[in-house]
């Protein structure tokens, strides 16, 4: 397949089995640049799996993941260590929410800074002034970085204490602070109401112009897809069946059969 | 209504739990069979005390249970911190200042006001700061169950003796050696379980905790074996020669000097960097790493700095007793220093500190009650853990200052 181009991430062939079981068969995709695509598919279709492996946390059996950081050169991931596919740009949310419990909001996004910051054992006992500038700029822009989501108000608080939706936004607020040129969403919109997946759409896109960043989710919220994605792709059974602009993709007939059965007029 | 409602509960509760202690205990308790004599005496008073004590116990137990309880819905309620008044008086800048000018002042005075024996006790105390400093940093911050780490602390201590004994080095020669060695073992054990986590982990490194005991017990050629090394040097001082009396006090002065540093080192890295990234690896190791911190890294960092206070004290322990053999190294010391760390209040300095006094100091000078020391013991941590689960003091956070107006 050719070069696409001013891709960020470019995924080819694909495949991940576990033992005689294949989770993911040849799946290819693309997310260009300041694009959001979304990645749809019926419960078990294997989107968590896909966004594992080019996470780092699984290693593909199969196939190319390849990266382009914004400056550099392009990269092959599969297998990476997760830590270091984050400081390359990709950074991630959880479909189960994974945060912090009990450090306050602003240490969760501190944390994301982590890979961005330097200061070692000698530094963090010495305090010379380039720590304590260095401490004093991952607070700043962790600050902001919360008040760019809406929480600076519950910056002091612990994690476990904010209400689900602020939970939410808080992890995508830590994503950010690791400067990622791409940003995984699993399931952002799992358990909001209606209004909450709104003000969620609304953060995505605006995340995007500000940060520069594209954006690649695994969500199930139909409305909130179509409205939101430049490009869906749908999943089926670990393989990628339908690909296109919401418009198209609604309307395939493959999508709507696995999605709503053999006989629908949907 | 509610209130009185509870406490004829509870009233209820105690009696009955009173009554079936006493009858269970009723065997060895009531009855006494003299073998020589063949008779049997029935002590029915005793009984009595067995209801009356337990029933009293048991009523207090619930009235703090229910306090605690009353306590945690409240904190739940409110925001998360719930300081006790103590502990919002001693973070008070303006009584936390003097207070410590204060305290330092004692610790140097000490050894000139009292005794020799008094200041011995001392120093054993400040050594299980240390320690306890240590374990700190790999249970308490980066939260990785260390149950062998009284083997870094005999690193440390054969460092010094092997090295006295055998090329006749000096103290302060082999200090920085022992930290390096230390560092080299907490990287040993660290890496094959760097993917282990929680009770597995506390068995490996229960494991190797036995195995360099068992190496040092059993390979006479290297360490003596069992009968250990003795004549070791003290800590010497630009050549003067000192009388056993004025070597205790050098002694408790480099301790001193030690303890500092160790509590100057860790509350440093605590707040640091480092530290929140060790915070954030207790809190959820996958997400830790999602996030761009190398766990590898981060982990061998938390068990070879622990390994490193450890050591040193190992080599201060070393040339304060002048004779160490295995003996001085079993799971019970590991057993203690954990008490020490999980009682002072996981992750805090200051609990660490008071935990490691604690449980030093007190069965030193309650030498009468030594037969129930282990008894009071258990029940001691038995009790902390029900009523004040993250330890006496609990880890005070850091409290950043934000520049709102920073673009």
């Amino acid at each position: 397949m050719e070069q696409t181009t001013n891709a960020v991430l470019s995924v080819r062939n694909v495949s991940m089995n576990f033992g005689g079981l294949r989770a993911l068969s040849d799946v290819d995709l693309d997310v260009r640049q300041g694009e959001v695509v979304a990645l749809i598919g019926p419960n078990g279709a294997g989107k968590t799996t896909f966004f594992n492996c080019i996470t780092g946390i699984y290693t593909p059996t199969d196939g190319d993941v390849l990266a382009f950081p914004r400056e550099g050169k392009q990269k092959r991931i599969n297998g990476m260590r997760t830590n270091h596919v984050c400081e390359l740009g990709m950074a991630r949310t959880f479909q189960n929410i994974r945060l912090f419990p009990s450090m306050t909001a602003l240490e969760n996004v501190m944390i994301g800074r982590h890979c961005r910051t330097r200061a070692g054992i000698l530094g963090a006992v010495l305090r010379g002034p380039k720590t304590r500038r260095e401490e004093q700029q991952v607070v700043d822009a962790s600050y902001q970085l919360l008040k760019k989501v809406g929480l600076e108000h519950v910056a002091n608080d612990y994690a476990r204490n904010l209400p689900y939706g602020a939970q939410r936004r808080l992890e995508i607020a830590r994503a950010l602070a690791t400067e990622p040129f791409l940003l995984l969403l699993d399931e952002p919109a799992a358990g909001m109401n209606p209004q909450e997946t709104l003000e969620l759409k609304e953060m995505v896109i605006r995340i995007r112009e500000e940060f520069k960043v594209s954006v690649l989710l695994i969500e199930h919220d139909m409305k909130m897809v179509m409205s939101l994605s430049d490009r869906i792709y749908v999943m089926e059974y670990g393989k990628v069946i339908s690909t296109g602009t919401p418009a198209e993709v609604s309307a395939d007939p493959q999508v709507i059969r696995a999605y709503l059965g053999e006989e629908s007029d949907a | 209504m509610a209130e009185t409602l509870k406490f004829v509960d509870n009233l209820k509760k105690s009696a009955m739990a009173a009554v079936w202690l006493a009858f269970l205990t009723l065997p060895i308790m009531v009855i006494r069979v003299d073998t020589t004599e063949k008779i049997v005496t029935w002590r029915w008073m005793h009984l009595v005390y067995m209801l009356a004590g337990s029933f009293v116990l048991a009523l207090i137990w619930h009235f703090m249970m229910d306090r605690r309880d009353r306590g945690a819905s409240l904190r739940d309620a409110g925001e998360g911190g719930g300081d006790s008044a103590l502990v919002r008086f001693l973070n008070n800048p303006r009584v936390l200042k003097p207070l410590l000018a204060f305290g330092f002042l004692v610790a140097v005075a000490f050894p000139l006001v009292f005794s020799m024996y008094q200041t011995n006790i001392l120093i054993s105390a400040l050594i299980y700061v240390v320690l306890g400093l240590g374990l700190n940093i790999t249970v308490g911050l980066a939260g990785l169950l260390d149950l062998g780490y009284v083997a870094f602390y005999a690193v440390g201590a054969y460092a010094y003796a092997l090295l006295n004994h055998h090329f006749h080095l000096g103290f302060w020669t082999v200090l920085p050696m022992a930290a390096i060695l230390g560092a080299f073992f907490g990287i040993l054990l660290g890496f094959p379980v760097l993917r282990l986590r929680g009770d597995y982990l506390a068995i490996v490194t229960l494991g190797f905790g036995q195995i360099v005991k068992l190496v040092l017990e059993n390979w006479n050629g290297f360490s003596f074996g069992p009968s250990g090394i003795s004549n070791i040097a003290r800590p010497s001082l630009f050549g003067v020669k000192f009388t056993v009396q004025q070597d205790t006090t050098y002694m408790y002065y480099i301790m001193l000097g030690l303890v500092i540093v160790a509590i100057f080192v860790t509350a440093r890295l605590k707040d640091s960097r480092i530290g929140r990234a060790w915070l954030a690896l207790r809190e959820d190791e996958i997400a830790c790493q999602a996030m761009g911190i190398d766990n590898t890294r981060a982990k061998l960092m938390a068990f070879s700095l622990g390994a490193t206070l450890a050591a040193v004290m190992g080599a201060v322990f070393a040339a304060k007793t002048t004779f160490i053999n295995p003996a001085s190294f079993t799971f019970m010391e590991s057993a203690m220093i954990l008490a020490i760390v999980v009682l002072g209040g996981m992750g805090s300095v200051l609990g660490v500190i008071l935990g490691a006094f604690l449980l030093i100091l007190l069965p030193e000078y309650m030498r009468a009650f030594s037969e129930y020391r282990m008894l009071i013991f258990g029940a001691t941590m038995i009790v902390v853990m029900v009523f004040r689960p993250q330890g006496l003091i609990k880890a005070k956070r850091k409290v950043y200052t934000i520049n709102t107006e920073a673009a």
